[in-house]
């Protein structure tokens, strides 16, 4: 079946940046009420605002988990403006296939994690 | 005996593929399906009888009110109420539940007394206690299951009863039956310790109602609250039965029309039971339709749904049970539900790759999260079973499980 292609399977099978950051200048945590999907995620930034590390922990689907994979992949190197303007559609073209409506709520479960990480305030200190 | 395949066809919703595959609907303990006799009953009120009730003197509101009050005395004669004045009609389980926590217990729970559940609970038999007991300043404690390694029974540990439901214990709300494992509660046993302290007893019916029906005045409980739509009725229609002599005590829960008796400028006083709780239009088609639901589950017995569901659950764990690795919960008697985990893989992806099959299941915490955490899991998947379910419907899900194991290299 399309939904589970090979790259979803092995981002979902062994997670890219997998484990909490001793650093971690940013975290936050998100979970989904339907299904009980969570994720954690930690930002390592310098001082510039620019990512640096990241990790993410989380229980939750083949697409929720790979999907925050794919996530952290991207936001290395990017600075804290650039990360927040990752969008659904960003996501969607990472995951490269179609989504039911139940399965996006776990496909932009990262994301919307990301979003509540880097809040306003913490984007004025830079 | 009961013939599933022959019960089938009075349920229109099989007539359609899911995925290109035929329907094979095992979700019933969310909802369960529709024979065509309640669908019919609900065109038939719109385009025969549709009018408001208690109110008109002329012939559709007599004729509606004749059929939605009918409903209310088939019901109080289905789980064994004194009269139907013991039944309210609500918009659902969860709404019958609040009911009682916002009228009864707002009179009845002070400061320190106790409130007892299990750890079995759905959401809707737990929330509203717990914001009960915030409101109140009352402690709420929850019976535990019996022992560790079978734990995944959901046996509730009837040993510990007295230690649970003490002296102050004022209101004791529990499930009938596990909507996640399946687990039939030994309610005589907890309704005659909670007797012993002078406690109110509230049964969560929702799922156990249409599975192994209820004896309201043989088990001697004091509230009981379900659904239409977990027993082949329409969703929208939630059912409170309180015994007479708690009714009448119990102030309004809304308020508005249809709930007074006499009103003047600046006050009311209320109607008669049970209208007292029934403010406002009420979801009279549903109700009506409800009645053909009640008529469906007549024309079966209880007995027969129970030794069916018996052996499907018994099919379904042998099944199951030769995947490597999988964990299968709930006890061996469980009515009508097998909960169960593919290692390494999140329920979510097995129902979607089961959903591929034209195999509905529900995948995810089941409105228990408290006992998710008891089990240690996040989420289970569940094929619940009903009438209308074989093993071919098994043997169905058993061949999509298998591509589960394919896809995820197992």
């Amino acid at each position: 079946m399309d939904l589970y292609g090979e790259i979803i399977l092995d981002h979902y099978q062994n997670p890219h940046h997998h484990g909490r950051l001793e650093r971690a200048t940013l975290s936050g945590r998100d979970s989904n009420p339907l299904c009980g999907d969570q994720i954690q995620l930690d930002l390592q930034t310098d001082q510039e605002g620019i990512i640096i590390d990241v990790g993410f922990t989380g229980q939750g689907c083949a697409i929720s988990q790979a999907s925050a994979s794919m996530l952290t992949d991207e936001l290395l190197g990017k600075n804290l403006f650039e990360a927040i303007q990752i969008s659904n559609e960003d996501i969607y073209r990472m995951l490269g296939v179609p989504l039911t409506s139940a399965r996006v709520k776990c496909a932009l479960l990262s994301l919307i994690t990301l979003k509540k990480t880097i809040t306003i305030d913490k984007l004025q200190i830079l | 005996m009961l013939n599933p395949l022959h019960i089938k066809k009075d349920f229109p919703i099989f007539e359609r593929q899911v995925n290109g595959k035929p329907l094979v609907y095992l979700d019933n303990a969310s909802t369960t399906q529709k024979p065509g006799a309640v669908l019919d009953a609900l065109t038939e009120y719109y385009s025969t009888m549709n009018a408001n009730i208690h109110r008109g003197v002329h012939t559709l509101s007599e004729e509606a009110t004749a059929a939605y009050e009918g409903v209310r005395a088939k019901v109080a004669a289905f789980i064994g109420a004194r009269e139907p004045a013991e039944i309210v009609f609500t918009r659902n389980a969860t709404e019958a539940l609040n009911l009682i926590a916002y009228t009864w217990c707002e009179q009845n729970i002070y400061s320190g007394d106790e409130v007892v559940v299990s750890e079995l609970e759905h959401h809707s038999n737990l929330v509203p206690w717990q914001e009960l007991c915030r409101r109140k300043k009352a402690v709420l404690k929850i019976l535990p299951l019996d022992g560790d390694a079978k734990i995944c029974d959901g046996n509730i540990d009837v040993q510990r009863l007295d230690e649970f439901i003490t002296e102050k214990c004022k209101l004791v709300a529990v499930t009938q039956l596990s909507n996640v494992l399946g687990t039939i509660v030994p309610l005589e046993k907890i309704i005659k310790r909670a007797r012993e302290v002078g406690a109110v007893v509230v049964i969560d019916g929702a799922q156990g109602v249409p599975h192994l029906g209820i004896d309201v005045q043989k088990l001697d409980c004091d509230f009981l609250a379900f659904s239409s739509h977990k027993m082949f009725g329409p969703t929208g229609v939630g059912i409170l039965y309180g015994k007479r002599e708690l009714l009448e005590k119990m102030p309004p829960f809304l308020f508005g029309g249809d709930m007074v008796k006499e009103v003047t400028a600046h006050e009311a006083n209320w109607n008669e039971l049970p209208w007292k709780f029934e403010a406002g239009t009420p979801n009279i088609a549903d109700v009506i339709a409800f009645g053909k639901a009640i008529e469906f589950m007549e024309s079966l017995n209880f007995e027969e749904i129970r030794s069916h569901e018996k052996e499907l659950v018994k099919y379904a764990r042998q099944k199951l049970s030769e995947f490597p690795g999988m964990q299968i919960y709930g006890p061996a008697s469980s009515a009508g539900i097998v909960s169960f985990n593919v290692p390494g893989v999140h329920p979510h992806d097995v129902a979607s790759i089961l959903n591929e099959a034209g195999v509905a299941v529900r995948a995810g915490h089941h409105c228990a999260q408290p006992l998710m955490q008891k089990l240690q899991v996040p989420a289970t998947t569940r094929m619940s079973f009903s009438v209308y379910n074989d093993e071919g419907d098994v043997d169905t899900a058993v061949e999509a499980l298998k591509n589960v194991y394919k896809i995820f290299k197992l």
